[in-house]
């Protein structure tokens, strides 16, 4: 059989010739793929939400700095994927006894990507922009103790402050604390020019922002995978889904569907990594108003919580049960939902006592996200069994929830995510819109700024934590995890968020 | 002729100041501050301060309203909130994926329903007739977003024939740009496919019924060349209002549909201005919309004038 094909092939040119070619192509073919995957140095990216501008340092969205920060922009301190702090463009420091000089030693030979060198003129430059008078840094209050920036040589960086402020060296970590140099600095909303592994390359607006590898990025030990990477904005749960299925999207390091989790478990392709972020689910309560300024009410009402129950409806039991507002990301957690756990009975004569024998009627001001709605829906059923009546209001947001609830205080209880990473320090600021006054609480958050000892503030967190646990300003719900689906030959993304982000350093792809 | 034509323009001009006279106002209504939305919840109230006089927000309403017009007169949108870009810059990109993807419906249901309409009239009370009543009431019953996401589920999570959604952007290829766009614009023009369906049905079997038609048989003219060289002519003017009005209603109803194919396009911008209190892009799209549905109002009037001679006399 074989012996004929081969007569006949021989006995025409054409079909030698086209049989060979054959051979050739599919050998070809079947090299090809292979060298390309073996190659492969490109990622896709898929968030649920565009930033809105792409300049962490001037506006709040979480998403600006889960595209730049240490993707384009990079600070004098970093925070690593455990949390702590750890140097950047700030090769060391030195803290003067007091506390109230900060001595950085800057690294050399960094350049922006637009060529400029990065020196301690740009640090100040950074620096000032952020705390000057015009300046929109969401994080403005950062730099507040900050009474002087100096300059004593190109790679020396001294800031002198008011008061000893323990966090600085995290908050210097953080995505609106980045450095950005004088001549790019206003353009960087559109343009962004850091000094980071990546550099810039186009944003299509409602699509996607393009990033490429740096080639000239100071940090070599980096070693950095991947030549290009692109993220891909796809709001809709169901798009999302339908994208990492397709293969469109390489990941979703926060996919927006915890229903749909399970529908990926099992898959030979993609992977189900679960982890935590520093979104706190918390119902906050006006704390001056009747009757939630009766801490007594607070904490009938916390006892009327079934949090286990609460992940389980409102995000199909994925999160973490939390007994104050703290994640286990943080340095220093404690495991409080243990201070007032689910308790009807007790929940109803700490009622009585407090004067409201047949409970009250009041109304929460939910967002219309589905993690406020479904859980309103399930807190309305909990307080109906120790004779609370709550309404829910559906309460836009951000627009309308910011302008009503955050600035005019007008509310009852609310609920919401807090995305900021170690935001315990919101129930010590006055104003803010839980409206919850407790000096000795506010005497420890003093004591962790006048400390810069990691372990004496990890144990003065714990105090803090315990406060909040047993005044219960907000109940205390869940974090939300971070519901990461990739490729499963996809490595290097975080698993957890101790500070939201996309760091693609050390994403790469392993064969 | 000229006369009406001048009026007609004239009342357009008019009504579109006053469209977005009430625009800034309404827009001006709606709670939120978006200074405060940008700067988050830790907003202290100076870098609010800062930001709204940034924004020029601190400045009086009327002044606001007359810069705005002043530069849309001049071609000038603004700047969006947002993304720090000329709004004019983009609504142009988000256009280049609307426009064609309502023009790609608006196509696709005249394609399916002009024909279906008439067979119905035509076998009217039959068979041909009861399905395509049925396909009227499924498609205007059925959600787009819906029949969308069966298109998903169908050609690209199974089969991985089409991709999933988002565009790649015309600069990738025409081809690769049609077929981002093709499933949504199928599960757009099904549901508007039924309603005009319906309506060039009722319209051709009205005009059936007249007269002239009748005479147009009695001579001897053949079904087939009675409708669709006397009756269909006639009986197009309810079927070009529908296309008038539908086009109008694709590009501002396009909002799931872009939503869930992931599509860049105009209502998605919309959407979500609306939610980042991005006032200037908002005002801007909204003014776009209302202009398009007047001017589209305009246009089919027009297009009676060229359809029907009388209304020319009567003007």
């Amino acid at each position: 059989m074989s012996r004929s094909i081969f007569r006949a092939a021989g006995g025409h040119g054409v079909l030698r010739r086209s049989v060979l070619g054959l051979a050739l192509a599919a050998g070809v073919a079947f090299v090809a793929p292979q060298a390309y995957a073996a190659a492969k140095t490109s990622v896709t990216i898929g968030m649920a939400i565009e930033p809105t501008g792409l300049d962490p340092t001037i506006a709040a969205p979480v998403a600006i700095g889960q595209v730049t920060w240490q993707n384009i922009f990079e600070g004098l301190t970093t925070v690593d994927e455990t949390g702590k702090v750890q140097p950047q463009l700030a090769e060391s420091w030195d803290i003067s006894p007091d506390g109230k000089t900060y001595t950085f030693k800057l690294r050399k030979g960094v350049t922006f990507h637009n060529g400029v060198a990065f020196d301690s003129a740009v640090a100040k430059f950074a620096i000032d922009r952020a705390r000057g008078a015009d300046s929109v840094n969401p994080q403005k209050r950062y730099y507040s103790s900050i009474e002087s920036v100096e300059t004593p040589d190109a790679s020396t960086l001294v800031l002198k402050l008011k008061q000893p402020t323990g966090s600085l060296l995290y908050w210097l970590g953080w995505p609106s604390s980045v450095m950005v140099e004088p001549k790019s600095a206003d353009d960087n909303k559109t343009t962004p020019i850091g000094t980071g592994p990546f550099k810039f390359v186009s944003w299509a607006k409602g699509a996607k922002v393009d990033l490429a590898k740096n080639p000239d990025y100071w940090n070599k030990s980096a070693d950095v995978k991947l030549d290009k990477a692109e993220f891909r904005f796809i709001n809709d749960a169901q798009a999302q889904a339908a994208a990492l299925t397709a293969g469109d999207v390489d990941a979703f390091p926060e996919f927006g569907a915890p229903e749909l989790v399970d529908s990926f478990k099992g898959s030979d392709k993609l992977a189900t990594v679960i982890g935590n972020t520093e979104l706190k689910v918390v119902a906050g309560m006006n704390n001056s108003r009747k009757p939630f300024s009766d801490k007594r009410v607070r904490q009938a009402l916390m006892m009327a919580v079934d949090r286990a129950m609460v992940v389980e409806g409102a995000w199909s039991g994925l999160g973490t049960p939390i007994g104050s507002h703290y994640t286990p990301n943080d340095p220093g957690y404690k495991d409080l939902t243990g201070v007032f756990p689910h308790d009807v009975e007790k929940a109803k004569a700490l009622l009585g006592e407090a004067g409201y024998p047949n409970g009250f009627s009041f109304t929460i001001k939910a967002p219309q996200m589905a993690y406020a709605q479904r859980t309103s829906q399930i807190l309305q059923a909990m307080f109906a069994e120790i004779g609370v009546t709550m309404n829910i209001e559906t309460t836009e947001f951000p627009a309308k929830w910011v302008s009503d609830v955050f600035k005019g205080g007008n509310y009852d209880m609310t609920i919401v995510a807090h995305a900021e990473a170690m935001d315990i320090d919101i129930y010590a600021r006055d104003p803010y819109y839980f409206n919850y006054k407790n000096p000795a609480f506010n005497e420890v958050m003093a004591k962790v700024e006048a400390s810069s000892d990691p372990a004496e503030q990890a144990k003065l967190y714990g105090e803090a934590q315990t406060i909040l646990a047993n005044d219960v300003p907000a109940l205390f719900l869940f974090v939300m995890p971070k519901l990461g689906i990739w490729d499963k030959k996809l490595k290097g993304l975080w698993e957890n968020e101790p500070i939201p982000s996309n760091v693609l350093t050390k994403v790469h792809w392993e064969e | 002729m000229i006369s009406i034509l001048s009026r007609r323009i004239a009342s357009l001009i008019v009504t579109l100041i006053v469209v977005s006279l009430l625009i800034f106002v309404v827009m001006d209504l709606l709670p939120g501050d978006p200074a405060a939305v940008m700067l988050g919840t830790s907003a202290t109230p100076e870098t609010l301060a800062a930001l709204r006089s940034q924004m020029g927000l601190d400045q009086p309403l009327a002044f606001r309203y007359l810069a705005w017009l002043f530069g849309v007169l001049h071609g000038d949108l603004g700047q969006s909130y947002t993304y720090g870009v000329p709004v004019a810059g983009l609504i142009g990109e988000r256009l280049s994926v609307t426009l064609p993807l309502a023009l790609m419906a608006v196509v696709l249901s005249i394609v399916i329903a002009v024909p279906l309409g008439v067979a119905a009239a035509r076998r009217h009370n039959g068979i041909v007739d009861f399905v395509a009543g049925l396909f009227s009431y499924l498609s205007i019953a059925v959600p787009a977003f819906w029949v969308g996401l069966l298109l998903i589920i169908g050609f690209s999570t199974k089969l991985g024939l089409m991709p999933a959604g988002g565009f790649p952007g015309w600069d990738a290829g025409l081809w690769a740009g049609f077929k981002a766009l093709i499933m949504p614009a199928v599960a757009l023009a099904l549901s508007q496919a039924g309603v005009l369906t319906r309506v060039a049905r009722t319209s051709v079997l009205e005009v059936m019924s007249e007269d002239f038609v009748r005479t147009a048989r009695a001579k001897g003219l053949s079904d087939r060349a009675a409708i669709w060289g006397h009756a269909l002519p006639n009986a197009l003017i309810p079927v070009v209002t529908m296309i008038g009005l539908q086009f109008t209603f694709l590009i501002a109803g396009a909002v799931l549909v872009e939503n869930v194919f992931n599509l860049p396009g105009l209502g998605r911008l919309a959407y979500q201005a609306l939610s980042q209190r991005d006032v200037v892009v908002m005002q801007d799209v909204v003014l776009f919309f209302s202009a398009m549905v007047i001017i589209m109002n305009f246009l089919v009037d027009l297009a009676y004038l060229a359809i029907d001679p009388r209304l020319r006399a009567a003007g």
